[in-house]
């Protein structure tokens, strides 16, 4: 039997809670954030050795964060009183992300045992909020990959099927919130990497405008496509990240000035009465697998009972987005990723012979130290940029760019927000892609437009395939700096969905060694 | 060290026709980097104004230095140039240990200021006419410094040691134009543009200005070409010419030298060449052809650069007064002749003059100290006159000191050799070096008693009215007094003595 809390609840409830529930009970006091945080810890410790979600544990700061809340909250007053709604709650952070006390990776053998002398804006922010920091997770090496396999640490497994991938690059958290070892994980996404993630795993995931959270402290593949978004189990738990992580940062440059909207309350709207909704010709139908086609056009059903209008829209220029996509990305990727030389830290190689120059340590460095994925992205990139090849790669990428933020444009005229499949397929099995870069590059045809246009996107459980039994996604599109409307329309989906399944899709995942005896008691 | 054979000046002149150009940097002093909090301050113990942006470290982003661009802004009102409206940093990627990101951000082909001018005027007072190109912004390297070899250069170093304080501190690089025309007159208009460009940076308030820290480096370019022919011939680029002599030495030099290798029938080699200041001549540093390939893009971290119209409206009205208009209202102040002021611009000690007079002295004394006593000196030491270390305040209290009649002219230019020794204040050194005018009347009436007596015809002359005759006991009194004693008031006291009025 599991170990009660005086108020009765299990630690196999108490994981299965979404972040807003764990707040409302951490601030009746029928938890406290401690057992909250150790029934994470232990949960992790029991199966995250199938799902490898994670490439490091920070339990000790964790705990000590949740300690401060308990003695916050126990002592009263106006402390207790200034607490922030998630104060308490843990998270999970994407090892993409820099945070002080434990290494960061980018899932790259380059940067093993680095510790960062600074913390994200983001993490500040959590930090703020006084939300424990479970840990780090894995992903696709420098988030390049859509299946977690690239990461030098070993793959993510998929919760629903572990010989499955969790997607990527953001799999770790992905696969942590969807195997019930976090309650809420930070993401990037520059082609889709919270959002294809989220759709395989039945989680979650929120692309955010392009400027709406700060991108200082995430290590950059491509800054002008990289945003940071949150990885929940439920809408109003993205919401709720998105509101404590967003808003103006003047680290970042490009961060947007104004307020963010109260994402929150968008979510709790609960109607999408007299919405327009534009469904994507380019995106469905033929390329995606029946099952993907079949759960869509159920989402569509229900919204149209709500009372949402169904328009559907074309955007022609669709079709050239993963070319332009997979020429801005790595040129960008090129040059962000060249201070990684051995020089001022991180992995240093020196040559095996001849001499000892600086170019010399350098290519060694980089030869040993990154992967075969970022080394081809990287000499993708460095071609598209050279003289007399920029106008016809990196010149023409800029120009679909301007296309595909125009096609958005004339879409949102017809439509206040767009819907499509998150992916053409759900999760595939490890390994299936490994060798054929642009079969897995495809698997982002549907959510690299958003990245290219800069406009947010939000991804969650559209129910399962009927040939797999796995998690399809559907994605919600909506203008740039209108990110309320995914949640109020994701909220009101996801309320339909689960009215029709009983309950939320993650109770039918097949269950992962669970919270045991034997881990209670090695407490 | 270097072997390249040179034509003389003026056989390169009949031959071959100079074409200049210029890359001027000039470091700003804003108070933190271009694009980081850092603090922007030379001269600091290595790697301590750094901070995670300046270092490269994963994950940090750019944020532009607002007063960066307004200072490089001024710098294109005051050339004359037009202010972009809007325009974007790139990336200018190389591999290289002094840049922290292995890419630059750098204005490219969006400078902040294009299409100027300047008027240079020359030593006769010809005014000269040079096109400006762009002002464009962009962040300077950190230092390297390579230990263990016999030049100091990076082959044959043992090792090299970087230095990131000044990684990431703001510069604009003013391009000019091709330079044509200038003649025989080339080495002598380099020098005055890269003069006119500190002047003007350093009047704008925008750099500390002192090329001898690097805060104004010159990169020259020279290229020859037949009289008579419109082609521009190749060009070498001297890298960080860092004194305005050794512009205009430079300058000289490489067209003697491509003087040469055209008249032996080969072609100059497209190159960046280094400056030697012990030789006064250049080796050459690394090919550099037109195809380097930087791979730029625009910076994607970094939102484009807005200069609305109104503030550049507003930034327009605080410029402070042009040098050249200064330098005519200056003229008028100090009441100098027209070659009085030539010589003092020539000499390159207006502002130190200016400062002078601001000090306390009058426009005559000044004048007197910086050209009689100080550009000398500076001369001999082969280096540019403010570069002497001369404070304004040292030329007031030496003034004063020979107006008091403390000491006297010729103490008080031993005194200057004593402050440019390090030997302390000039008060301290008239103490230390015991060089007072001896002006106690004591010691002097004895000395007086004893010139007298020991020329007793002088004295006689002199009672009899032959006043002029008292140069005699006076030398005698100064003799005896080894120099020390005010001769005004010795030639006093002998009136005195012998009862008679001057």
């Amino acid at each position: 039997m599991t170990e009660q809390n005086p108020t009765g609840i299990s630690a196999e409830t108490l994981i299965r809670l979404s972040a807003a529930q764990l707040a409302e009970k951490l601030a009746a006091g029928e938890v406290t954030a401690v057992q909250a945080t150790q029934a994470y810890l232990d949960r992790i410790a029991a199966v995250d050795g199938q799902v490898n979600a994670f490439l490091h544990v920070n339990a000790e700061e964790a705990l000590a964060v949740a300690a401060e809340v308990d003695a916050i909250r126990a002592a009263g007053g106006a402390e207790a009183e200034a607490l922030h709604y998630l104060a308490g709650v843990p998270i999970a952070v994407k090892d993409l992300i820099v945070t002080i006390g434990q290494p960061t990776t980018a899932g790259s053998k380059i940067l093993e045992g680095w510790h960062s002398p600074y913390d994200a804006t983001v993490v500040e922010r959590l930090r703020a909020a006084k939300m424990p920091i479970l840990g780090k997770t894995n992903l696709d090496e420098f988030a390049m990959g859509s299946s977690t396999e690239h990461s030098a640490y070993g793959p993510t497994r998929n919760p629903w099927d572990l010989d499955r991938i969790p997607g990527g690059s953001g799999g770790g958290s992905a696969a942590a919130v969807a195997a019930f070892e976090a309650p809420l994980a930070l993401g990037t996404d520059t082609g889709g990497s919270i959002r294809q993630p989220g759709a395989v795993t039945g989680t979650v995931g929120v692309k955010p405008t392009y400027g709406s959270v700060s991108r200082y402290g995430a290590i950059a593949m491509a800054s002008s496509l990289d945003q940071i978004g949150p990885v929940t189990r439920t809408v109003l738990d993205s919401a709720l990240l998105h509101q404590v992580i967003g808003g103006h940062d003047p680290r970042d440059s490009t961060s947007l000035p104004e307020p963010l909207a109260d994402l929150v309350a968008a979510a709790k709207t609960g109607n999408v009465e007299g919405l327009r909704i534009g469904i994507i010709k380019e995106l469905h139908g033929e390329g995606y697998q029946a099952g993907v086609e079949n759960r869509f056009n159920d989402a569509l059903e229900l919204l149209k009972e709500a009372g949402a209008e169904i328009v559907e829209v074309s955007c022609p220029n669709f079709q050239y987005a993963l070319g332009a996509y997979y020429l801005i990305m790595p040129s960008e990727a090129s040059s962000n990723l060249a201070k990684f030389d051995g020089v001022r830290y991180g992995l240093r190689v020196l040559p095996e012979d001849g001499p000892m120059t600086i170019e010399r340590v350098m290519g060694a460095t980089r030869a040993a130290g990154f992967g075969d994925e970022v080394k081809r992205r990287i000499i993708l990139g460095t071609y598209a940029l050279s003289a007399g090849y920029y106008d016809a790669y990196y010149g023409s990428a800029q120009k679909v760019r301007t296309l595909v933020q125009r096609d958005f444009e004339a879409a949102f005229a017809q439509a206040d927000v767009l819907i499509s499949p998150t992916a053409p397929t759900t999760a595939f099995p490890l390994g299936e892609k490994l060798d054929d870069p642009l079969a897995m590059y495809l698997n982002d045809v549907a959510t690299i437009p958003a990245n290219l246009a800069g406009v947010p996107g939000l991804s969650l459980p559209g129910g399962l395939a009927d040939e797999d039994g796995l998690p399809v996604g559907i994605q919600l599109l909506a203008p740039a700096r209108e990110d309320a409307r995914l949640y109020r329309v994701g909220a009101v989906l996801e309320s339909l969905l689960e009215a029709k399944w009983g309950g939320p899709l993650l109770a039918q995942a097949p269950a992962l060694g669970a919270v045991s005896l034997e881990t209670q008691e090695a407490k | 060290m270097s072997t390249d054979e040179i034509l003389s000046f003026d056989e390169a002149m009949e031959k071959y026709d100079p074409v200049l150009g210029f890359e001027v940097h000039v470091e700003l002093n804003t108070k933190t980097k271009m694009f980081s909090s850092a603090p922007n301050v030379f001269g600091d113990e290595p790697n301590t104004n750094v901070n995670e942006v300046d270092l490269g470290m994963p994950g940090v982003l750019p944020v532009v230095n607002k007063t960066a661009i307004e200072s490089s802004i001024k710098i294109g009102l005051a050339l004359n140039c037009t202010i972009a409206e809007s325009c974007r940093f790139a990336r200018k990627n190389y591999f290289y240990p002094d840049t922290p990101k292995n890419f630059q951000t750098s204005q490219y082909d969006e400078p902040i200021a294009y299409d100027g001018y300047l008027d240079i005027e020359l030593e006769d007072g010809t005014v000269f006419r040079v096109e400006i190109e762009r002002a464009h912004m962009e962040e300077d390297a950190g230092k390297l410094t390579h230990m263990g070899g016999a030049t100091g250069r990076i082959q044959g170093a043992d090792f090299s040691l970087v230095d990131y304080n000044r990684a990431g501190v703001p510069l604009v690089e003013i391009v000019t134009k091709p330079i044509e025309g200038a003649g025989s007159r080339a080495p002598e208009l380099a020098k005055a543009y890269v003069a006119a460009i500190r002047e003007i940076v350093k009047n704008l308030g925008v750099s500390d200005a002192k090329m001898e820290r690097g805060n104004v480096r010159c990169d020259a370019n020279v290229s020859l070409r037949p009289h008579g022919r419109e082609r521009f011939g190749i060009r070498s680029e001297t890298k960080n010419v860092n004194s305005l002599r050794a512009v205009e030495h430079a300058v000289r030099y490489e067209i003697q030298r491509h003087a040469a290798v055209l008249s032996s029938g080969n072609p100059v080699v497209q190159e960046t060449r280094h400056w030697h200041e012990d030789t006064r001549t250049t080796t050459s540093g690394r090919p550099k052809s037109d195809a380097d390939d930087y791979r730029y893009f625009p910076e994607p971290d970094l939102v484009p650069v807005v200069a609305s119209r109104e503030w550049v409206e507003e930034l327009r009205a605080t410029l402070p007064e042009p040098p050249a208009e200064r330098r005519k209202r200056l003229k008028a102040d100090w009441g100098y002749s027209d070659l009085e002021f030539r010589d003092v611009v020539n000499a390159g000690v207006l502002d130190e003059i200016e400062e002078t007079i601001a000090a306390g002295a009058s426009a005559s004394v000044a004048r007197k100290w910086w050209m009689g006593e100080i550009v000398g000196r500076a001369k001999a030491a082969d280096v540019d006159p403010g570069q002497l270390g001369v404070q304004a305040a040292t030329v007031v209290e030496l003034s004063r000191m020979v107006e008091a009649g403390k000491i006297n002219n010729k103490m008080a230019s031993q005194v200057l050799d004593g402050v440019l020794a390090g030997e302390g204040t000039p008060e301290e050194i008239v103490e230390k070096r015991g060089l007072a005018v001896v002006s106690d009347d004591g010691p002097l009436l004895e000395a007086i008693d004893a010139a007298l007596a020991a020329q007793p015809d002088v004295a006689d002359k002199i009672r009899a009215g032959k006043v002029q005759a008292i140069g005699a006991i006076v030398g005698g009194v100064m003799k005896a007094t080894r120099g020390q004693a005010d001769a005004g008031r010795v030639k006093e006291l002998i009136l005195e003595k012998l009862g008679v009025t001057a």
